[in-house]
């Protein structure tokens, strides 16, 4: 079937089965493979894009349901040459290491910024608390997180 | 491949229906994804639901309030109208899986899977919620305690989809609580769950109650045996601890790769005594 959408930004139209997930869709088909997938049952949260603007498990959803909808993957956050302020700070306080999660984690960090713009250091983890990092232990993941909260309250919005 | 629909409106969902007989219907997905990887789901087609905008929102109706099946868990813990009137099911929702699945997962959705842990019974049974049913020539509706009859068994026939959820508001229960043990504390599946509602007095005696036990049965398990003995009682560690063997009674847990059944039932009768020292 063809699916009108907005992918990172651009106005797409693109043929797939309609029972494509959209995480091989992304990864297999587009070859955005920012995108990660892990468990495959929505458990691990490495899929996670954002559906407009809200986040989604992209292992959870069939191609058909893009129709229409705004996505945006971790590559449609930098603009050109600079990174996104999240991403800025996940690189400024160490909050990769192997770097599997990254991706999901950042996009969950947004939704939930979005969402609640001043969050607690408690309520960032229960906001990324779909998404799971076998090596940072959090710490600086969440360190990130409130950078970018406090850096948001400063300066320019995200 | 299978065919996936999207229906825009109801109109549109019938006609699906009416050529695609056989088609498995679904909402966030997040349950019908997962055992389709299983190889679980045969369909030859899929209808899913979350275009359809009737299907969405809350509505106050006088004493009543109509949540819509197709509302995500995460609308409903947003949602002022459910955050007021039932604290219960805040509660409940602010436990449900993860942020990601309750983006996706939707109300109706976590009631036609009928799963024994699903985190939205224990309080939509206290709530003595009512469903409603649609297909394209008809509309009944139905105790939600009728509608599920056992794991992933509704009463739900061919042609017909669950459209709303109706709940009375219930000023009378002064003290909403839910608790939910489980594995740990994100994306847990639930090992028991005990949602209930209290109507407190001004002396702190239990005036009324409603409790309800999820994950300890093949469907959530209710007691008026226990709740007539916790009214015109304060809610003291003694008068528990008596009404607790009857919890250890009436559940009928399995051991399954989470929990034994009798660590289920031994926390059936902690998750009761506990309401001892529940903030009032």
């Amino acid at each position: 079937m063809k699916i009108n959408f907005v992918l990172n930004g651009k106005g797409r139209v693109l043929n797939a089965p309609s029972d494509r997930r959209v995480i091989d869709f992304l990864r297999e088909d587009l070859g955005l493979t920012g995108t990660k997938e892990s468990c495959g049952a929505g458990e691990c949260g490495v899929c996670t894009i954002l559906v407009d603007g809200e986040s989604r498990l992209s292992c959870l959803m069939f191609a058909a349901q893009l129709e229409g909808r705004n996505v945006l993957t971790i590559e449609g956050l930098a603009s050109e040459e600079t990174l996104h302020p999240m991403q800025e700070a996940f690189v400024q306080f160490g909050a990769v290491q192997c770097g599997f999660c990254t991706p999901g984690m950042i996009l969950s960090a947004l939704d939930l910024l979005k969402r609640n713009p001043h969050p607690t250091r408690t309520e960032i983890r229960e906001g990324l608390s779909g998404n799971l990092c076998r090596c940072t232990g959090y710490q600086k993941i969440v360190d990130a997180v409130e950078a970018t909260a406090c850096k948001k309250e400063k300066g320019p919005p995200l | 491949m299978k065919r996936v629909f999207l229906p825009h409106n109801l109109e549109e969902l019938w006609r699906i229906i009416a050529g695609e007989p056989k088609a498995d219907i679904y909402a966030g997905g997040t349950d019908l994804l997962v055992k389709l990887r299983q190889n679980l789901i045969n369909t030859p087609s899929l209808i899913c639901l979350e275009r359809i905008e009737e299907l969405k929102g809350v509505h106050e109706q006088g004493d009543e309030v109509m949540i819509g099946a197709c509302s995500t868990h995460t609308s409903l813990l947003e949602n002022p109208i459910i955050q007021r009137n039932f604290p219960v099911l805040t509660k409940a929702l602010n436990v449900l899986a993860s942020p990601l699945i309750r983006n996706m997962g939707t109300i109706g959705g976590n009631i036609c899977t009928a799963s024994p842990a699903a985190d939205t019974l224990p309080p939509l049974y206290v709530l003595k919620a009512e469903v409603e049913i649609r297909s394209r020539s008809a509309s009944r509706q139905m105790a939600l305690k009728e509608f599920i009859l056992g794991p992933g068994i509704t009463c739900l026939k061919a042609g017909e989809i669950v459209s709303g959820i109706w709940v009375k508001k219930v000023p009378g229960f002064n003290l909403h609580h839910f608790e939910k043990v489980g594995q740990r504390k994100a994306l847990a599946i639930a090992i028991v769950s005990l949602a209930t509602l209290f109507k407190i007095s001004g002396e702190e005696m239990v005036e009324d109650v409603r409790l309800a036990w999820g994950s300890v049965a093949p469907t959530v398990v209710t007691s008026n045996e226990i709740e007539a003995m916790l009214v015109g009682h304060r809610l003291s560690r003694q008068v528990l601890k008596k009404a607790a063997p009857i919890a250890r009674a009436i559940v009928k847990p399995i051991d399954d790769i989470r929990a034994s059944a009798d660590y289920r039932r031994q926390v059936a009768e902690n998750l009761l005594i506990r309401l001892g020292s529940v903030q009032k």
